[in-house]
C-alpha cells in the first residue's frame, strides 16, 4: 500500500434532509480524500454536518449528490449485498458504545464475525485475541451494564476490528468519556494505526482529540469543509473564522478589547523559541502590554499566540510594526470586536 | 363441596389453560411477524415502507376495535370451517386467536421499539442484513420487554376466554356465567372468579420473573 493512496474519496458530495416543514442541507459540496494509513480527523461543532458526513462514508446515510469511492470502488455502484460486504472493511465506534446489553463481552466482539458467517470457534479465538489487545481478556463473561465507559469503548473497538476493516470510523468516540479515559482511548487509536495499519477516520467537536491523534484535518462548518490541512499547519496558522474559534481557546473570545491597537503575534514553530517580546522591547526601546497568550508544544514545534497592545504613539507603534515584519514574524492587527485583519 | 362441581370446576381450569395457550401460542405465531412488520418497515424502520405499514396498523386497528363477544359471533362460519364445531374450547380458539393477535402484534411492536437506535445503526456498520438485524439485534435485545409482554398479552387472552362462556365455549368463564349469571349461584361464580384471578396472578408473576432474570442490564 502506497504512501499516498487514497483510502476514501469523497466527490462534491452533498446530503440534504427534506422533512415536512423544511428542507435542510447537511453537507455540501464536500470533497475529501483520505488516505491509506492515516489517521484524519474530521472537526466541527455540534450540528455542523459531521456525523452526516461519517455515515456517508460507509452509506449508513446515502449522499443526496456525490460519489464516495472506498479503497477504489464507488459505494452508490454497489448493490446492497456488496455494500453490506463492503461495510464488513469498515469498523465503526460510536459515542454512545451501543453494545448489545443483552450480550456479554465476548459474544459482543463474535457479533461482526457471525454476521460475515465465521465459524463459532474461529470467531472466539480471534475475539479473544482482540480482547487481550484492548487490554480485557479478563471481561470476556461481563455484560456491557457492568463495565465502565472505557471498557466498553474498549470492547467496541475489539467488536470493530473483528472484521479486520481496512477503515476504523470513529464518531464521537471520546466525547462521552473523562480526559483520563479519553486520553488512554485515543493511545489505543494510535496504536491500532501504528500496529495494524488501518486508517483512522475521527469524527469530533474536541480539537484537543485532533490535536493528540491526527495527521490531518478537516474543519467542517455550516456543512462545508472551512478549512483542511496538516494538523500542524493548521494549528499554527488557522485560516478560517470558525478555525480560530475551535483552535484558540474560547477564553480569548472573552478577552475584552479596548480601542487600543492591537496585535496578534503568530507562533509558527520558528520563531517561538526566541524571546521575541523581550527582543521588541529592547530593539524598538518601547513597552508593551500582553493582553493574551497560548501557545503549546505541538510535536515539537511550539505554537500558538499572543495579543499585544502597542504604545498609542503611532511612531513607537510603527516602529514595533516594522520590526516585526522584517523579523518575518507573522502578526496581524486585531479589530475590538475580536475579529481580525491583516 | 359437591364433587360433581368440584370436578366440574377441576374441568374448566383445564379448558381455560387449554384455550388460553392454544390462542396465545397461535396468537403469537401471527402476532409476533406482524409486530416485526410493523418495526421494520416503519419510516424510522430498517427497512422503511410506509404503504405497508400503513396497511397493516390499519387492519391491526380495525381488528382491535371489534368488541371480543361480537368478533366471536362474526367469525363463526369460519370457525366452523377450522375446527368443524361452534361449540367447546376448541371452538373459541379461532376467534381468541383473530382478536388477540392484532393486540400481539402492537404489544411486539412497542417491545422492539425500545431497542435502542445506536445499536441497530452499529449492526448495520458491520454489514448486517435487515433479516439478520431482526432475530440478532432486535429480538434478543428486546427480549425481557417481550415477556412482559407476553405476561400481558396471555393474561388478557385469558380474560377474553372467560367471555367464551356466553356463545357455550367452555372453561371457568362459561361456569361463571352458567351458574352465577343464570342460576344466581354466587358460591361457585366466586370460586371461579378467585381461580382466574389466581391464574392470571401466576402468569404475569411468572412473565415478570422471567424476564428480569434473563435481562443482562440488571446486575
Amino acid at each position: 500500500m502506497g504512501e499516498n493512496q487514497s483510502m476514501i474519496q469523497i466527490k462534491n458530495l452533498e446530503k440534504t434532509f427534506v422533512t415536512k416543514s423544511a428542507t435542510v442541507h447537511a453537507l455540501s459540496d464536500i470533497n475529501l480524500d483520505i488516505r491509506a494509513g492515516e489517521i484524519f480527523g474530521i472537526i466541527g461543532l455540534s450540528g455542523a454536518g459531521k456525523s452526516t458526513l461519517v455515515r456517508c462514508m460507509n452509506y449508513l446515510e446515502v449522499p443526496t449528490k456525490g460519489e464516495v469511492i472506498f479503497d477504489g470502488q464507488s459505494l452508490g455502484e454497489m448493490s446492497e449485498k456488496e455494500l453490506r460486504k463492503a461495510r464488513q472493511s469498515m469498523g465503526m465506534i460510536f459515542q454512545q458504545f451501543n453494545l448489545l446489553a443483552q450480550r456479554n463481552v465476548l459474544d459482543n466482539v463474535c457479533f461482526p464475525l457471525e454476521i460475515a458467517g465465521v465459524a463459532k470457534k474461529t470467531a472466539r479465538e480471534k475475539a479473544r485475541k482482540l480482547l487481550t489487545m484492548v487490554g480485557l481478556e479478563d471481561k470476556e463473561k461481563a455484560y456491557p451494564a457492568q463495565l465502565s465507559g472505557g471498557q466498553k469503548q474498549r470492547v467496541a473497538i475489539a467488536r470493530a476490528l473483528a472484521t479486520e476493516p481496512k477503515v476504523l470510523l470513529c464518531d464521537e468516540a471520546t466525547s462521552a468519556l473523562d480526559p483520563t479515559t479519553t486520553k488512554s482511548i485515543l493511545e489505543l487509536i494510535k496504536e491500532i494505526n501504528q500496529k495494524l495499519g488501518i486508517t483512522i477516520v475521527i469524527i469530533t467537536h474536541e480539537m484537543s482529540v485532533i490535536e493528540a491523534v491526527c495527521n490531518r484535518v478537516a474543519i467542517i462548518d455550516k456543512s462545508k469543509i472551512a478549512e483542511m490541512g496538516e494538523v500542524s499547519e493548521i494549528f499554527a496558522a488557522p485560516k478560517s473564522k470558525i478555525g480560530r474559534q475551535l483552535i484558540f481557546t474560547e477564553s480569548f473570545q472573552d478577552v475584552p478589547f479596548g480601542s487600543e491597537k492591537m496585535y496578534r503575534i503568530i507562533f509558527d514553530g520558528h520563531s517561538s523559541y526566541e524571546p521575541i517580546i523581550s527582543k521588541i522591547v529592547m530593539e524598538c526601546k518601547a513597552p508593551i502590554n500582553i493582553w493574551f497568550a497560548e501557545s503549546r508544544n505541538l510535536n515539537g514545534n511550539a505554537v500558538g499566540q499572543m495579543i499585544i497592545q502597542l504604545p498609542e504613539d503611532e511612531m513607537i507603534a510603527n516602529r514595533i510594526v516594522n520590526y516585526l515584519e522584517t523579523e518575518k514574524i507573522r502578526f496581524e492587527e486585531v479589530i475590538s470586536d475580536g475579529s481580525t485583519s491583516c | 363441596m359437591d364433587p360433581q362441581v368440584v370436578s366440574m370446576i377441576q374441568k374448566g381450569i383445564l379448558e381455560t389453560l387449554y384455550m388460553t395457550f392454544c390462542s396465545s401460542l397461535l396468537a403469537y405465531v401471527f402476532g409476533l411477524p406482524m409486530g416485526i412488520i410493523l418495526v421494520v418497515t416503519d419510516k424510522d424502520g430498517i427497512k422503511p415502507c410506509v404503504p405497508v405499514q400503513q396497511v397493516l396498523g390499519f387492519f391491526i386497528n380495525i381488528f382491535r376495535s371489534i368488541p371480543f363477544l361480537i368478533l366471536l359471533i362474526m367469525v363463526l362460519p369460519l370457525t366452523k370451517i377450522i375446527v368443524g364445531t361452534t361449540l367447546g374450547p376448541t371452538a373459541v380458539i379461532p376467534p381468541l386467536t383473530i382478536a388477540a393477535a392484532p393486540y400481539v402484534a402492537r404489544v411486539v411492536e412497542s417491545s422492539l421499539k425500545e431497542v435502542d437506535a445506536g445499536v441497530i445503526e452499529a449492526a448495520k456498520s458491520m454489514g448486517a442484513s435487515s433479516w439478520q438485524i431482526v432475530y440478532k439485534v432486535l429480538l434478543p435485545e428486546a427480549k425481557p420487554s417481550l415477556l412482559v409482554g407476553g405476561a400481558l398479552a396471555v393474561t388478557t387472552i385469558l380474560s377474553y376466554s372467560a367471555m367464551a362462556g356466553f356463545v357455550g365455549g367452555g372453561g371457568l368463564g362459561d361456569i361463571a356465567i352458567r351458574y352465577g349469571y343464570y342460576r344466581y349461584q354466587t358460591g361457585i361464580m366466586l370460586v371461579t372468579v378467585v381461580l382466574l384471578v389466581i391464574i392470571v396472578q401466576i402468569i404475569q408473576e411468572a412473565g415478570l420473573r422471567m424476564s428480569k432474570s434473563g435481562d443482562k442490564r440488571i446486575r
